[in-house]
């Protein structure tokens, strides 16, 4: 099974660089999309064997993430071939600049797409901190082209700074590596994989081990945008299309968190916790408040958007850090906020590619002018703000419950006034893009959207909903196991 | 004591002071090439029954790619764009090298305060690495040229190694074929965005690279 799922999207990555013609490789993008989701689910039913002995095999925290990974780029396969289809070869005008460029090659963006899931996949399956590693640089490097896709200034730069600072972030994490190799050297099997260094636990070396936590923790902090090592991040989600985006924050940024539980999790079986869980903590409130800071002010929606990941990467370092309840609390939300912000990222491209700008002030009437996607954006602004009946009010409101019960009331009192003032910062913005009347400028006539364009949002923000409303006995399990395992409930 | 190794060592702490002092970048790109096969051949140095096959095999893989494949593709990047040097970076040369000596001195003092465990015997390693990634972060940082901060990411991927070297015989050979690739395409497609900057910005100077703030 888990050979499976690495295959379909490698293979689907070769085939649409061979493949001729637009349409066939379009397929070729949804159908893989598909299969990968159906083995997934098939996982959930009977568990996949583990292979290769034991580096790849699929925990629970795994397959939590692998299924968030798998769902969003379904829905983003399904986008993006209505998203490639308005796309055409010829020279297009920036909206910003008025420079005119070109996009790069489809084949290139399609195997780049497909390789990027091939690549969060083995992320997910890795039980190797190596393999892990590798996995992760692997996602550094096929979603850099993927940014680059409309070949102008801003998104080269955007890409080179991705590039360049999460290179260098990921290298922090190798050092973390070897650092961990050095803290069990003297131990029988010294290899980096999870279980035998969980097993190992308390006979590792401390200082050696809380150098290496530093390390994976600064390091894959970076690739998942954590305050102050964000820099890349709301570049990078601005300039690449909308459907990248969507990819980014909803799936990229949970993989590098995977990469933190992992170190975390060897850190608490050798007795490290209280020594992770106020850095953790740290890091979550940082973010936290530097989201809520260049959110007001910001004029650009989709940098919104991109602060906004930054709040809630935030909030799941600080429901990990804060432990019980919140652990769990914090796992539920990495899934909540991947499919409320790809929702809000796919309707942001679709904004864009009705008013052209992605200046906030020159937005309005959107429920006027695209009613679907208006209506979609109100419902997705109520979700992400954390408002009852939506999954992220379900998530968050653990996390701070379990900070009450645990007398943490300082930290309460930062998370839960930081949470109302980020969403006094998004309300003033969302609602004056949905409601009012559509600039004059902006032609009557222009073409429908298409359903390609409506269906994937509107499948994510039903996800959004239900999470809030019930969690299935199966979800509900598999979270519980994992918190668990991060010493949770 | 480890004659080979810790003459390694020193190379490359002063190939390191070298990069900080240097500005014509075909110099730049020789002195990582050799600081590339010094960090490979240090795990055979550092062997104590002599290098059985796996470590033959990837410390040649290691050689080839870094003193002969990215010296070429970085040589090749520098023949097309034409530019020779590094002009007034951020931070002056002379400063450079007095910074990197402070460097080297907290180096030490880090490397004092971590000691190895038992089965890893050579004082300097822990030192020059940090050194050596330090170096590696400086250059990123206070260089203009987008081929330097590639440098510097190299050097700092070096300064890596050296901890790695001396665990080389406890991490599987697929692990490190894997890390080294990623690093391979990691500088093909830094590469290759610079040639789309010099083509879009007319050159490679990254405080050129300034549209996106807040």
């Amino acid at each position: 099974m888990i050979w499976a799922m690495l295959l379909i999207p490698t293979v689907a990555a070769v085939l649409s660089l061979i493949v001729p013609g637009i349409f066939f490789r379009r397929m070729i993008l949804v159908l893989s999309a598909a299969a990968h989701f159906a083995v997934v689910l098939s996982v959930w039913v009977s568990p996949a064997e583990p292979l290769l002995g034991g580096w790849l095999m699929l925990d629970q925290t795994g397959l939590l993430f692998l299924t968030i990974t798998s769902i969003l780029f379904l829905a983003c396969a399904v986008y993006a071939a209505g998203y490639l289809a308005k796309e055409l070869k010829q020279k297009k005008q920036d909206y910003e600049e008025g420079l005119f460029f070109t996009n790069a090659p489809e084949t290139v963006f399609c195997a780049c797409l497909s390789a990027f899931l091939a690549a969060m996949t083995l992320v997910t399956v890795s039980q190797h901190l190596g393999l892990l590693w590798v996995a992760m640089e692997t996602t550094t490097l096929v979603s850099a082209p993927l940014i680059y896709f409309h070949r102008h200034r801003r998104s080269l730069e955007a890409t080179w700074k991705y590039l360049l600072i999460c290179s260098v972030g990921i290298a922090f994490a190798l050092l973390g590596n070897f650092l961990l190799a050095i803290a069990a050297s003297g131990q029988a099997p010294a290899a980096l994989s999870l279980n035998a260094l969980i097993k190992l636990g308390p006979s590792l070396n401390q200082p050696w081990l809380k150098a290496a936590f530093l390390f994976l923790l600064v390091g894959y902090g970076t690739k998942m945008g954590l305050a102050p090592l964000h820099t890349w991040l709301p570049d990078a989600h601005s300039e690449s299309p909308s459907v990248i985006s969507a990819l980014l924050s909803g799936a990229l940024l949970n993989c590098a968190f995977l990469g933190i539980l992992r170190s975390y999790q060897i850190c608490l079986s050798a007795g490290l916790g209280s020594f992770c869980r106020p850095l953790l903590i740290l890091f979550g409130l940082v973010s936290m408040a530097w989201a809520a800071v260049f959110i007001f002010g910001q004029t650009d929606f989709k940098r919104m958007l991109a602060y906004s990941s930054v709040e809630h990467v935030g909030i799941m370092a600080l429901g990990i850090g804060t432990g019980g309840a919140a652990a769990f609390g914090s796992l539920l939300h990495a899934a909540n906020h991947s499919l409320t912000k790809a929702m809000l990222f796919l309707l942001a491209g679709n904004i864009l590619a009705v008013y052209k700008t992605k200046s906030m002030a020159q937005v309005s009437g959107v429920l006027q002018k695209i009613p679907v996607t208006g209506v979609l954006w109100i419902a997705g602004f109520l979700a992400i703000t954390g408002i009852p009946p939506f999954g992220l009010f379900l998530s968050e409101f653990t996390i701070a419950k379990s900070m009450f019960e645990q007398d943490r009331f300082g930290i309460a009192a930062a998370y839960l006034s930081l949470l109302a003032l980020i969403f006094t910062g998004m309300a003033p913005a969302f609602l004056r893009m949905a409601h009012g009347s559509r600039p004059d400028s902006l032609p009557d006539n222009s073409q429908p959207q298409t359903a390609f364009a409506v269906v994937s949002p509107l499948g994510l923000g039903v996800l959004t909903l239900l999470l809030g409303l019930f969690l299935p006995a199966p979800i509900s399990k598999t979270l519980y196991e994992a918190a668990a395992a991060l010493g949770g409930v | 004591m480890n004659t080979a190794a810790d003459l390694i060592l020193i190379f490359l702490i002063l190939s390191n002071l070298t990069l900080l002092g240097l500005s014509r970048l075909g110099a730049c790109i020789r002195t990582v090439a050799l600081q590339g096969v010094a960090v490979g051949l240090l795990p055979l140095c550092l062997s104590r029954t002599g290098p059985d096959f796996h470590q033959m095999l990837f410390s040649a893989f290691l050689i080839g790619l870094k003193g002969i494949v990215f010296p070429w593709v970085l040589m090749k990047i520098l023949r097309d764009i034409k530019i020779q040097r590094e002009v007034e970076p951020f931070v002056g040369y002379g400063t450079s090298l007095v910074l990197g000596t402070a460097a080297l001195v907290i180096s030490m003092w880090l490397g004092h305060r971590l000691p190895l465990p038992e089965s890893i015997r050579l004082e300097l390693i822990v030192p020059t690495a940090f050194f050596t990634i330090m170096s590696g972060l400086f250059l990123i940082i206070a260089r203009k040229k987008a081929l330097t901060q590639v440098l510097g990411y190299l050097v700092l991927e070096n300064g890596i190694y050296t901890f790695g070297a001396a665990l080389a015989d406890q991490q599987p050979l697929l692990i490190e074929l894997g890390i080294l690739l990623d690093v391979f395409a990691a500088v093909f497609v830094m590469g290759i965005a610079i040639f789309h900057i010099n083509r879009e910005f007319d050159s490679i100077d990254t405080d050129k690279l300034s549209g996106l703030r807040t």
